[in-house]
Formats: structure tokens, sequence, C-alpha cells
């Protein structure tokens, strides 16, 4: 079961690339006309998140080589370990709701810090793909038109957050372990 | 965020100064500011790729195509679109361009979404349920390829870095209907 979910991870890529591709051929699109002008973007991208990444992994770095954070992690450790969560994982359980760079400068650290095969790294990698900023969305739509009282919108988003880790916690564990 | 930025290097500092680790801790702050540039760099090659192929999709129309598909389940979902065809367009072209991982290009439709949402609000500061419900399900950042993790995995050489896009999947469309489940129950209960 779990090799033949492996290997349709495997094939989900290259499929949507075929048919991306054959689609625009039936529809006489310039494939690669369209392919270099989107490329394009990708380096913006990259280096637009540059400062964030510089601020969180500086930030990470420090508490970890400071030993700040094994005060905490060493709380955390017994239901850590009873959930089997590698304890690197807690911060990015954290920052996803609030920034999506900063989500990535974690897992830049835990690869960092446990290596990019580990199980720490995959799990973080899940979260980091499954979220999107609850805070970061709220301020930009809801700011962009003024609107004051949020009513229920980020109780629902954050709800739907924890749902989130615990299923990365779960499903991780099933591929992975 | 300013403050937990500040609270976080200052407490890291005295903490370092405390197991007498200031130097080690030091040389960690200086290397992390030169790794986080490097996995910048390192996302340019493959974020540049997967944008350009989803471009071909954009162009050729496929997103669109998609978009009207999403329509029926989110009037469903969002009952007072029917009589706002602006608005529920924006949405599914929002979710669309979501999913397949633009969220640059998926902004403007969403900023363009709330306004037309805005238009029809009868009290101007208080969000709609509608709102609540497209605001819930952006939230949970439903989105078939993960392409910005896999290029941090692979930048750092993982060898089968498409081996978590599948848990992925698996977890956000988790996330995206407890989303919307949550946005349902929780209607009126905010008055």
């Amino acid at each position: 079961m779990i090799k033949f979910l492996n290997l349709l991870s495997l094939y989900i890529l290259p499929l949507i690339i075929v048919f991306i591709l054959i689609y625009a051929l039936a529809k006489k699109t310039p494939a690669y006309e369209s392919f270099v002008d989107g490329a394009k973007d990708g380096f913006s991208i990259a280096i637009k998140i540059i400062p964030y990444l510089i601020a969180i992994m500086v930030c990470t770095a420090l508490l970890r080589a400071s030993g700040a954070i094994d005060i905490v992690q060493n709380l955390l450790k017994p239901v850590l370990d009873f959930l089997k969560i590698p304890v690197e994982t807690t911060l990015i359980m954290l920052t996803r709701s609030l920034s999506g760079s900063a989500t990535l400068g974690v897992l830049g650290d835990i690869i960092n810090q446990t290596g990019v095969n580990s199980y720490a790294t995959k799990l973080a990698a899940v979260i980091a793909g499954s979220s999107e900023t609850t805070f970061y969305v709220a301020s930009v739509y809801f700011g962009s038109v003024g609107i004051k009282k949020f009513k229920h919108a980020l109780l629902a988003g954050i709800l739907a957050d924890i749902v989130g880790i615990f299923a990365a916690i779960f499903v991780c564990s099933w591929f992975f372990l | 965020m300013n403050y937990i930025f500040t609270f976080l290097i200052l407490i890291s500092i005295i903490c370092a100064i405390i197991n007498n680790r200031l130097d080690v801790a030091i040389d960690e702050m200086l290397k992390s500011a030169t790794r986080a540039v490097q996995i910048s760099f390192s996302l340019i090659g493959i974020m540049a790729f997967w944008l350009g192929i989803v471009k071909i999709a954009q162009n050729s129309g496929l997103m669109e195509l998609f978009s009207k598909l999403v329509k029926k389940p989110l009037v469903f979902l969002m009952p007072d679109l029917k009589e706002n065809p602006n608005a529920l367009s924006n949405v599914a072209l929002n979710i669309s361009a979501n999913a397949l991982g633009l969220s640059n290009a998926a902004t403007p439709f969403g900023i363009k979404a709330m306004d037309n949402m805005q238009e029809k609000n009868p009290n101007k500061n208080v969000a709609t349920n509608s709102m609540c419900m497209f605001l819930a399900i952006n939230t949970a950042g439903f989105q078939i390829v993960p392409a910005v993790v896999i290029a941090i995995l692979s930048a750092n050489g993982m060898s089968n870095p498409t081996q978590i896009i599948l848990p992925t999947l698996i977890v956000t469309t988790i996330a995206f209907v407890s989303a919307i489940f949550f946005a349902k129950i929780l209607e009126g209960r905010f008055e």
C-alpha cells in the first residue's frame, strides 16, 4: 500500500506537466513563450524572501545555539515522544499560521540541524507545504476593503490549522515511519 | 512581530551568556545569515521552472476551465454569491491560482473578490458570512504541488523530494475540508 502511494507521489508532478502541455497543444497556446514568460518571476520571488529568511533563521539559530530552546523542548519532550513528534518540529507548528517566509526559514533550520532525509525534515516539509498563513491572509484581504470585525473567520482558520497539524503528524507517521 | 523579533534575540543572547556559549551563538548567528541567502538562491531554478509550467496552464485557459468547475460547489458554500457573479468568478480564480501554487497571482483575485463582496455588504465594517468562508478556505492553503517546499528539499540534496507530494495533498485536503466545516458551524455565533 505504502509502496503504491509513494509511487503515486512520484507520478503526480509529471502527470500534471504532461496534462498542461497537451492541453496547451490542443488549444494552440505557445508553450515555450509562455514558459519563458512565467519563469521570469522565479528570480524575483526568491529574492523577495531573503530578508524574511535571514531574520527568522538568525533568530532560530541563536535560540538553538544559546541553549534557550533546550529549556522549552525539554519541558515538552514527554508529550512529543508519546506522539512520535520530533522535538525540532515544534517551532514550525507555531510559525505556520503567522508567516510563510518564517516557516520556510524554520524548515531550512530543521534541514540544517537534522539532515535532509530525516523524519523531522519530512514532517516539517509536509506542514510547510500544506498551510497558508492565516493571519497574513486575514490582514491583507480584510484590510484591503476596510473590514474591522472579522467575526468567525480567524477562529475557523486557526481551528483548521490545528486540525492540519494533527493530520500532518498522523499522515507522516503512516508514510515515513 | 517587532516585539517577538527583539525578544527572541535578546533572550538568546542572555541565555548564551548564562550558558557560557556566547562564542558559539555569535558564530551560528553569522553563519545562519549566509545560509538564508544560500537557500533563497537555491530556490530560483525550481521556482522559475514551476512558474513557467503554470504560466502555460494560465495562457491556455486551463486555469479558467478549472475555476468554472469549482463555481458550482462554491455557490453552495457561499449562497449570496449567486447574485454576485463577479465576486464568484474572482473567488473561483483565486482558488484555482492558489491550487496551482501561484500565490502571487492569487492575491489580486482575492482582493477583487473581497471588493465585489463588500459592494453588496450592508454593514461595511463587519465581514459577511461569505467573506468569512472565503477567508477560511484561503487560510487552509489548498495546493496541488507545494513547489517551494520541494525546491528547498531538492536544493538541500534530498534524493526524492516529490515523495512529500501525496502526504501534503492529503493533509491540505483535510485542512481545507475542516476549514469549510468550521466556517459553517461557527456562522451566526459571532453576531
